[in-house]
């Protein structure tokens, strides 16, 4: 059974409140098309569930096979360092049929961002050593492709439809 | 599933084509750690395919001086292909001919359908298997076994 092996911190991107019933964790890629299909399906839990259930994204890019998948990545870690983590991370998986450094800079002049200071911060990879940091949990948890989920700190095997994502949240005590 | 060699075990030689025209032998990386992936076939359709994923890893299978061999029973040209489409960094080793001889050597091989199983191995730098296992055929073992057991070895200076 694996277990997720790096506990929930502050330098996590969190939706919901530590007295959440149950916690759920994805690592994803803004990349994947199958985390664009699995986007949906966890902003519908949210909403069913409420209070009842704290969200955290951590970065699992497979920068070889998805050529924007780092930077997404990277622009999304901007944003939050802007504290505009979750809309970044919600328009990228809005237009993920068409990642580009260009969208890139589109989407962070949309959120008010500077474009030129995301460009900068590309370049100079700033964000990288955090996106890899979330990667490598990710591997040490046994997370082998994308999305995978945790549920209250156990990997969810099998199919991640609605109903199956929020049988298994259930019956964890959310 | 096969009951593939267990740590403890002698790794048992080989030398395999990796290119059309090169070979590589296990003997050649003595000194450091050698992690062997035996896997079924190239072109599975997922995107959390085990190689790719590998691929990603592999600096983290650097940090430990370890040298990752992807091997199974298809061809070098098959190979080649392959790995230029996923972009892979670490070499493909077809035990093609005899067909699964190094996957039957571990243990690995499926006689009733012709392929590798999907089998993990770590060597030590004395070539002495210290970590095996062996995933079922669909499922995608992840890197943390692995980097479990490069950890477990002793500190290289």
């Amino acid at each position: 059974m694996s277990t997720l092996k790096v506990p929930i911190g502050p330098e996590d991107h969190v939706q919901g409140g530590d007295d959440a019933d149950c916690t759920l964790v994805e690592y994803g890629d803004y990349e994947c098309p199958h985390c664009g299909y699995a986007y949906p399906i966890v902003k519908r839990l949210q909403r069913h569930l409420g209070k009842r259930l704290r969200f955290v994204f951590r970065n699992f890019p497979l920068s070889q096979m998805h050529p924007h998948a780092e930077a997404a990545a990277e622009t999304a870690d901007f944003a939050a360092a802007k504290g505009k983590f979750w809309e970044m991370h919600d328009l990228l998986f809005e237009n993920q049929s068409r990642l580009s450094l260009a969208l890139f800079e589109k989407l962070a002049q949309q959120l008010g961002l500077s474009s030129a200071e995301l460009l900068e911060a590309l370049n100079r990879k700033v964000y990288e050593a955090r996106v890899r940091a979330d990667f490598t949990g990710g591997v040490r948890s046994g997370v082998n492709g994308t999305p995978t989920f945790f549920i209250n700190g156990q990997r969810h095997n099998g199919p991640f439809e609605y109903e199956d994502l929020l049988a298994a949240i259930e019956s964890a005590g959310g | 599933m096969a009951a593939i060699l267990t740590p403890g075990t002698l790794a048992p030689e080989f030398s395999l084509s990796v290119t059309p025209d090169q070979k590589l032998a296990l003997r050649e990386l003595r000194g450091n750690p050698v992690i062997l992936a035996f896997y079924p076939a190239d072109w599975s359709p997922v995107c959390g395919d085990q190689m790719a994923l590998y691929n990603e890893v592999l600096p983290e299978f650097q940090k430990f001086h370890a040298e990752l061999l992807g091997i199974s029973v298809d061809g070098v040209w098959c190979h080649e292909a392959f790995a230029q489409n996923r972009k892979l960094r670490f070499p493909l080793l077809s035990d093609f001919e005899p067909k699964g001889a190094v996957a039957r050597a571990y243990k690995a091989y499926r006689e009733e359908d012709g392929i590798c199983e999907r089998a993990l191995f770590v060597v030590d730098k004395d070539g002495v298997i210290t970590w095996s296992y062996c995933s079922p055929i669909a499922v995608n073992p992840g890197a943390d076994g692995i980097l479990d057991a490069l950890e477990r070895l002793p500190k290289q200076e």
